[in-house]
């Protein structure tokens, strides 16, 4: 776990460029990065959430972490072990990002940007300066850049004892301040709990004092865990047999399931809400994992088997003009006759719209498949079909599913009806992924005409990859029918496409728990975060242009995938020691996943 | 990039009878189904006349209007996919940025006069503004994004620019806000010249008059120029072209350089004719400026210009010609229809477009 030795080359270039060159770049990069938060409206929206009431904001805290981001850029190259001939590049780093954040502040006062710049106003000017006035809140900002970078770099030359119980302490005040809400509902429970949480919060957020227990207890428990517990608790799970590991890994797991259901009854129906969208999320990424992931199909208009699954179940169920029911002598079914059914339509559209692209490869394929994505919801919207399908007026009141006398009206029913068919679906993809087909789709990803020269029918292959993810999607879109009672076109968009795909490349390709990281990730962290809510698309467009520049296999991946990408990327050798340190940081993949 | 040169692809060529799939009856069907749409809707529209020739005559003006912005913008990803293999997804926003810029100074020289009094003056300066804007965001995608993909295949680079298109979007909507602005609509602009007997916004001249100018401009560039010189030889082999001492990484540089400008003079361009610029409006024509792109021969330059004027002609009499014609209410909002239906079937049919590029085909 230690980390890669620098390379000798790497250390010559560094010493030819300058310190001073170094940090001026680091700094003006952290810097940059700081005022495009502030002029895209972010830092503003975020700086409405406390974490700590009265004290420190959101957006306070995410300047702190750029200033201390800056120094710790600096100090994370290491070019000196030591601290001190880093302090004066820290410092200066900082300052220059604080400076660049100076010179927007003091722009602002002199010009009037706000007819451009919409964000840029006067009650921003006054938060980016503290209230002191423009010209001391530059030096202000250019002081406090300097010395957060200098702890940054500090922060990061400390040893690991130190540093882990520090970070983990800030860490835990974040999130105990940000998601202040969820938590003071889930200790609503008993008194000795609702005491404790009035020790801690106010009605507004975290108070300064509870901050700062939480601080000592998160520090003091990272303390103890590094300490005292780690060693003998590996040691011991070192010590067991494989099949012992083996019990011990799926206890974990049914642990945490044990938690997740339990969950939303304790934290309330919004946040079942959110896990609800997150489950339909994971199904969804769950059926283009299969395209993407496994078969190398890029698939922009994935959302089309959604809407077709949503429009289907609607179709059948709702108790409107546009339903079958109304004007056919089909009767009115019930959601659970009409679920599989709609799943079914999905299947069947998934096929019709796989066959025309199947000689259509890599790039244009996933413009073509954009295109038929598109041509559906333009259909849909238009007033050809509106007859049939209520164009943009979408079809209205569609029940929810029953069971016996029982209604699932509220999110947190519905919620244990997506995991039960997320579980179902999981189960499904997880076995696709190593059957015969699974690697018929992987050997058609890697190379199409070595694996039809190999025997594959890509015809065949091709249109179950279509199929399948199109079941997982109309899944999906059937319980998000039923989830808002009445659908729209407009709810069908690109976007969902590309909020689906930003979510598997994200979690890493071709990985079922993945798609599980990559929707908390992209769907519930926003759907929390209120504020966040309308930059959700900007942070998905940055997520894919920093996953496919740093991480292109994924936060949690496969461990093919992984190889190839690697090997794509030109490190390719296997004895390439970054791959070897990259190997060796993430245990849990490289020992939870035979290589194959 | 040797390896795309090297590897050969295996089309499904057409079947005989007896290896008749049902795949090649979809497909087939496909076409007849679009060959009756467009035949049956063309005689049922001129049967029942409902359209005179000043509306035909309207519908061509107001194609070629919007065929040469697609023209422009078709112009950028061919150019870029000539010495790339890269379909830069964002081009489209590049375009936005453009014509962002043009707004900001337009609205400006709106409420000074001078876009009334001096209207050369102000049109080249908000050209000027437009084309220095989307080249230099143009540039900045490719350093930041685009330069560490370079020698990547598969996927990622796509994904990319994916991430690219949306970041510039959401970006502009961060900034500058998620609603609609009006463009400037000077009172010459409205004005109607005679051509044929048959009256013409001078907007939409001047628009067709501008990128052609810029289209013969970038033609003069890339054929008598040594760096146009530089780009033809690269996008006709890379590795060669280094072989024999040109700085591939210039050219690539140069070429996002020119696609940006002609996207920029595209933005301003498409501003003016529908009056308004919001966050998401490059999307949809990138899209089809793509599909023109592919349609013409995808690296081809003439090619990209007879995409766009065709994709844009198409787009503008479709509606009425085919879709009016099969009684299909409100046939205007199948306008997108039918340019995305074009798209795809180039896309399956005829993936070196029209001018049978062959390097299209190792992609594709």
């Amino acid at each position: 776990m230690s980390h890669a030795p620098p390379r000798p080359a790497a250390r010559s270039r560094l010493q030819e460029r300058s310190a001073l060159r170094r940090s001026l770049r680091i700094g003006l990069i952290f810097g940059a990065v700081a005022v495009y938060i502030t002029v895209v409206g972010l830092l503003p929206s975020l700086d409405a959430r406390w974490i700590v009431v009265g004290v420190v904001s959101l957006g306070d805290a995410a300047l702190i972490a750029i200033g201390l981001g800056a120094g710790a850029a600096i100090a994370g190259r290491r070019w000196s072990p030591d601290f001190w001939p880093l302090a004066l590049p820290s410092f200066f780093a900082g300052s220059v990002a604080g400076g660049l954040l100076a010179l927007l502040a003091l722009a602002m006062r002199v010009f009037d940007l706000r007819p451009i710049f919409i964000t840029l106003s006067p009650a921003l000017l006054k938060v980016l300066t503290f209230g002191l006035g423009a010209p001391v809140g530059a030096v202000v900002l250019i002081l406090g850049g300097a010395l957060l970078a200098t702890l940054g770099g500090a922060l990061t030359l400390a040893p690991t004892g130190i540093r882990t119980p520090v970070l983990v302490g800030l860490a835990s005040i974040v999130v105990f301040g940000v998601f202040q809400e969820l938590i003071q509902i889930m200790m609503q429970y008993g008194k000795f709990i609702g005491a404790l949480r009035d020790a801690i919060f106010t009605w507004e957020g975290l108070s300064p004092q509870g901050a700062a227990a939480i601080f000592v207890l998160a520090c003091g428990g990272a303390l103890v865990w590094t300490r005292v517990l780690r060693g003998p608790v590996r040691d011991r799970f070192a010590g067991l047999t494989a099949v012992q590991q083996n019990r011990a890994r799926a206890a974990r797991i049914a642990v945490f399931v044990l938690l997740l259901v339990l969950f939303p009854v304790v934290a309330g129906s919004y946040i079942g809400q959110v896990m609800l969208l997150v489950g339909l999320y994971i199904l969804m990424g769950m059926g283009l994992n299969l395209e993407v992931g496994l078969a190398g199909l890029l698939d922009l208009g994935f959302v089309a088997f959604f809407a077709v699954g949503a429009y289907a179940t609607a179709l059948l169920t709702a108790d409107s003009p546009h339903a079958l029911a109304s004007y056919t002598a089909l009767p009115s079914l019930s959601y659970w006759a009409a679920m599989p059914i709609a799943v079914i339509a999905s299947v069947i559209v998934g096929v019709l719209f796989g066959i025309p692209v199947l000689g259509v490869r890599g790039d244009y394929l996933a413009v073509a498949t954009m295109g038929l994505g598109e041509i559906v919801r333009v259909i849909v919207q238009s007033d050809m079909a509106a007859p049939l399908l209520g164009g943009a007026q979408g079809i209205l009141q569609i029940p929810k599913p029953r069971i016996g006398g029982f209604e699932l009206a509220d999110p947190v029913d519905l919620f244990y009806l997506t995991l039960a068919a997320s579980a179902v679906a999981a189960y499904f993809a997880w076995r696709l992924e190593n059957s015969r087909l699974g690697r018929a789709w992987m050997a058609v990803r890697d190379d199409e005409d070595v694996a039809q020269a190999l025997g594959i029918n890509l015809v065949k292959v091709k249109l179950l990859a279509y199929g399948l993810g199109a079941a997982f999607a109309g899944l999906a879109g059937s319980i998000f029918a039923v989830m808002l009672t009445s659908i729209y076109p407009s709810s069908f968009q690109l976007l969902i496409s590309i909020n689906v795909l930003a979510l598997i490349i994200v979690g890493g390709m071709g990985s079922l728990p993945g798609v599980m990281v990559g929707a908390v990730a992209l769907v519930g962290l926003p759907e929390l975060l209120r504020e966040f809510g309308e930059f959700r698309f900007l942070f998905y467009g940055a997520a894919l242009i920093i996953m496919m520049r740093i991480k292109p296999e994924g936060l949690w991946p496969s461990a093919t995938r992984r190889r190839e990408l690697r090997a794509a990327a030109g490190g390719g050798a296997p004895d390439d020691p970054e791959e070897a340190a990259a190997f060796a940081a993430e245990p849990l993949s490289a020992a939870q996943r035979p290589a194959q | 990039m040797s390896e795309v040169g090297a590897r050969r692809t295996w089309f499904p060529k057409l079947p005989s009878l007896s290896r008749f799939t049902f795949v090649d009856v979809v497909l087939w069907g496909l076409r007849i189904g679009v060959v009756i749409v467009v035949v049956g809707g063309t005689v049922g529209t001129l049967i029942k006349g409902r359209y005179g020739a000043a509306q035909w005559f309207d519908f061509l003006v107001f194609g070629l209007t919007i065929g040469s912005v697609y023209a422009l913008v078709a112009l950028g990803y061919t150019m870029v996919y000539g010495v790339l293999r890269l379909i830069n997804f964002a081009h489209g926003d590049i375009m936005m940025t453009g014509a962002f810029a043009g707004y900001f100074l337009a609205s400006h020289f709106a409420q000074t006069g001078l876009l009334d009094h001096s209207p050369v003056l102000a049109m080249l300066g908000i050209l000027t503004v437009a084309v220095a804007t989307s080249t230099i965001i143009a540039l900045l995608t490719e350093r930041l994004a685009y330069r560490p993909f370079r020698q990547v295949r598969g996927l990622a680079p796509l994904i990319c620019a994916i991430g690219v298109s949306f970041f510039l979007e959401q970006t502009f909507r961060g900034s500058f806000g998620s609603g609609i602005r009006a463009y400037p609509d000077p009172r010459w602009q409205k004005e109607t010249i005679a051509i044929f007997g048959f009256g013409v916004p001078l907007v939409e001249v001047l628009v067709v008059i501008a990128a052609l100018i810029s289209m013969a401009i970038l033609y003069l560039i890339v054929q008598r120029t040594r760096m146009g010189m530089a780009m033809r030889a690269v996008s006709e082999d890379a590795d060669a072209a280094a072989l024999m001492g040109i700085d591939v990484n210039k050219v690539v540089v140069f070429t996002f350089g020119l696609g940006g400008a002609m996207a920029g003079i595209a933005g301003v361009c498409y501003a003016f004719v529908f009056k308004q610029v919001y966050f998401f409006m490059g999307f949809t024509p990138g899209i089809k400026a793509f599909g023109a792109a592919v349609l013409g021969g995808i690296g081809s330059v003439p090619g990209a210009v007879l995409g766009g004027l065709f994709l844009g002609i198409v787009e503008s009499i479709g509606p009425a010609l085919f879709l009016d014609g099969i009684g299909i209410p409100a046939p205007y909002q199948l306008r997108d229809l039918i340019a995305f239906t074009l798209l795809i079937m180039v896309l399956i049919f005829r993936p070196y477009g029209i001018m049978g590029e062959r390097m299209a085909k190792k992609r594709a």
